[in-house]
C-alpha cells in the first residue's frame, strides 16, 4: 500500500484524511502531515483514542508530544473509531520517514460527510504551509 | 495540531541573529528577543552537549557592570550571598530578594580585573528579569555615589560553550587557556588581541566555559569556537536543548522554579545565602521561613511509563490530595524517559510515591534525588 499525499484531504490543523467507500460505508484514515511532523520534531509520546469512541469534526482525539511540546490532534471528520494504529506510539521515529503509510493513527466510520467539504485539497494545503513558513 | 499565533510585537535581536538564521535556526520570542529555539532537533543538539560540546547564544541574558568604590558593598545588599569577599577572578551564584524574602532574579556575580589593572563587577541576570532588576538597583546607587553602573547588555554578546571537550578543544583559541580557571572562576583575556571574558560557568551541567565578547565580536567568537570543535563533534544548540540539559541537572530556571512567590529556602537553595555575616534585602525573612522551615520544597520526581509530565501538572498525594505543582518537566533525552522537578508541600516532601494529574489522566511518580544527572567526574 502506498497513499498518495496528493489526493489526500487536509485540515488547517495538518491532519490529512483519506476516505475509502467499504461495502457503502465511508472510513476516514486520519494522520498528520509530514510539513506537520518537521516542525514538531523529535517525537516522545503519543495518545490514542479508544476503539469504538464517538468523535465529532474538528473535536480532540489524541496528543502527540515532542521534546519541547504537546500538540493536541484534532479529528477533521465526525464518526466512530473503528481501529488505532496501536504499534504507532512505540515507533514514533519512523513517523518522520513515512507519514502517509505507516504513519496511520485512526480510522472512523464517518458519520457526517458534510465535513468533508471544509477541508483542502493538498494544493491548497502547501499554500497554508508555504505561508507559514 | 494547532495554528501559530501571529502577533505583531517587536522583538530585539542579539548581534548573532544573522548567523542563527543563516544556519536554518527555527526562531521563537523568548524574553523580548527572536531566539533560536533549535536548529535541526532538541535531541541531537542535547547530545552534541552531553558528548562533545554545544554553543548557545545567551546575549539576551542581561549584563550590567559597577565600576568604582562601593561596587562590592552595594552589591552585598542586593544580594543574598556575600561579594565583599570574592576574590578578583571569582564568580559567585546568589539570588535578589525582595524584604520578604521573594526571588526578584537568580544571578551570577563575577569579579574582574582589566589589563589596565581597573577592578569592577559583572552581573548576569536573567533576560526576562532585566529591566526590573535595573529598576530595583536604581534607588539604591544613591547611598553609593562613586559607583558607577552601566547596562552592558546591548553592547556585547555572551556565548556558552558547554560539553565534555569544550576545554581541551578550544584552549588554543585565548591567549589565557580556560582549563587554568577552577569551576566558577573567570577573567578577562583576549582572542585575536580582542578583549574576552571567559568564565567557567554554565547552566547544563557539563564542563565548560561562557564567554562575554563585544557585540562586533559575537559572529567571529562563534564561528571561531564551531571551527575549532568542527572535527569533535561541536555544534550550535537553541534554547530547546539549553531546557533539557538545565533540567536534568535540575538548575532552577526563573519563572518556573523561582519566582518572588518562593524564597531561596524553599527553592532549595540555601547554599545561595550567607545569613549570619551581613545585613542584605530579605536577610530576616528567609531566616525566618529558614529557622520555621519551608512551607513547600522543590524535589524531583520520575514520572510511570513514557508519557512526560509538563510544566503546570498538579502533583497528588498517594492519598489522592492536591500537594503541589509540577515547575518543569519534560522527557529526558539522556535517560531515555520523563523527568519532573515539582513544588509541594513540605509535610509531603520526602513520600516516595506520587501521582501526577497530566491533562485530566492520573499517572504514578516516584521521588528521586537531584539532579537526574551528573556527570563523570574527570
Amino acid at each position: 500500500m502506498s497513499r498518495d499525499k496528493s489526493k489526500l484531504l487536509y485540515a488547517e490543523t495538518h491532519e490529512w484524511v483519506d476516505v475509502a467507500d467499504e461495502g457503502g460505508q465511508k472510513i476516514a484514515t486520519i494522520g498528520i502531515s509530514g510539513f506537520a511532523i518537521e516542525q514538531l520534531n523529535d517525537l516522545v509520546y503519543m495518545e490514542l483514542p479508544e476503539v469504538g469512541k464517538t468523535i465529532d469534526a474538528g473535536e480532540e482525539f489524541g496528543e502527540v508530544e515532542s521534546v519541547k511540546a504537546v500538540s493536541p490532534l484534532y479529528s477533521p471528520v465526525g464518526g466512530e473509531v473503528i481501529e488505532v494504529h496501536a504499534e504507532l506510539p512505540d515507533n514514533l521515529d519512523q513517523l518522520n520517514d513515512d507519514p502517509y503509510d505507516f504513519g496511520w493513527i485512526v480510522k472512523l466510520k464517518i458519520d457526517d460527510e458534510s465535513a468533508l467539504e471544509k477541508l483542502m485539497d493538498f494544493a491548497a494545503y502547501e499554500k497554508q504551509c508555504a505561508e507559514s513558513g | 495540531m494547532s495554528q501559530a499565533d501571529p502577533s505583531s510585537q517587536t522583538y530585539s535581536q542579539t548581534p548573532l541573529d544573522g548567523w542563527h538564521r543563516s544556519a536554518g535556526a527555527k526562531m521563537v520570542p523568548f524574553a523580548g528577543y527572536e531566539m533560536p529555539i533549535q536548529y535541526e532537533s532538541i535531541v541531537s543538539e542535547h547530545q552534541a552537549c552531553r558528548n562533545a560540546a554545544a554553543l548557545f547564544d545567551v546575549s539576551h541574558m542581561g549584563r550590567l557592570r559597577f565600576d568604582g568604590d562601593g561596587s562590592e558593598a552595594l552589591l552585598d545588599r542586593l544580594l543574598t550571598r556575600r561579594v565583599t569577599d570574592l576574590p578578583i577572578g571569582g564568580v559567585r551564584y546568589g539570588m535578589i530578594c525582595n524584604q520578604d524574602g521573594g526571588i526578584l532574579d537568580d544571578v551570577l556575580v563575577s569579579h574582574l580585573k582589566t589589563p589596565s589593572e581597573s577592578r569592577y563587577h559583572l552581573l548576569v541576570v536573567n533576560a526576562s528579569n532585566r529591566a526590573k532588576i535595573v529598576e530595583w538597583i536604581k534607588p539604591h546607587l544613591d547611598d553609593f555615589p562613586k559607583v558607577t553602573f552601566s547596562d552592558r547588555t546591548e553592547l556585547t554578546a555572551m556565548i556558552a560553550v558547554q560539553g565534555p571537550l569544550a576545554m581541551e578543544t578550544c584552549k588554543r583559541l585565548f591567549t589565557f587557556d580556560p582549563s587554568r580557571l577552577k569551576y566558577y572562576q573567570a577573567r578577562i583575556t583576549d582572542q585575536f588581541s580582542k578583549p574576552v571574558i571567559v568564565s567557567r560557568t554554565g547552566y547544563t551541567g557539563e564542563d565548560g566555559f561562557e564567554l562575554v565578547v563585544r557585540a562586533e565580536e559575537a559572529t567571529r567568537v562563534w564561528e571561531n569556537v564551531l571551527l575549532a570543535g568542527r572535527d569533535a563533534g561541536f555544534a550550535p544548540a537553541g534554547l530547546g536543548a539549553r531546557d533539557t540539559l538545565r533540567m536534568e541537572a535540575a538548575m532552577p530556571l526563573y519563572g518556573h522554579e523561582l519566582d518572588e512567590t518562593v524564597d531561596p529556602v524553599s527553592a532549595g537553595l540555601n547554599f545561595a545565602c550567607n545569613l549570619e555575616d551581613r545585613d542584605f534585602i530579605g536577610r530576616d525573612a528567609i531566616a525566618a521561613v529558614k529557622s520555621a522551615g519551608p512551607r513547600r520544597v522543590r524535589i524531583g520526581l520520575l514520572p510511570g511509563g513514557r508519557r512526560p509530565a509538563r510544566e503546570g501538572c498538579d502533583v497528588l498525594s498517594a492519598d489522592g490530595q492536591v500537594i503541589g505543582k509540577i515547575t518543569s518537566g519534560g522527557p529526558s533525552p539522556t535517560l531515555g524517559h520523563p523527568i519532573a522537578m515539582a513544588m509541594v508541600d513540605a509535610e509531603h516532601a520526602t513520600a516516595p510515591e506520587f501521582e501526577i494529574d497530566i491533562r485530566g489522566k492520573r499517572s504514578p511518580a516516584t521521588r528521586t534525588k537531584l539532579p537526574f544527572y551528573r556527570r563523570a567526574k574527570s
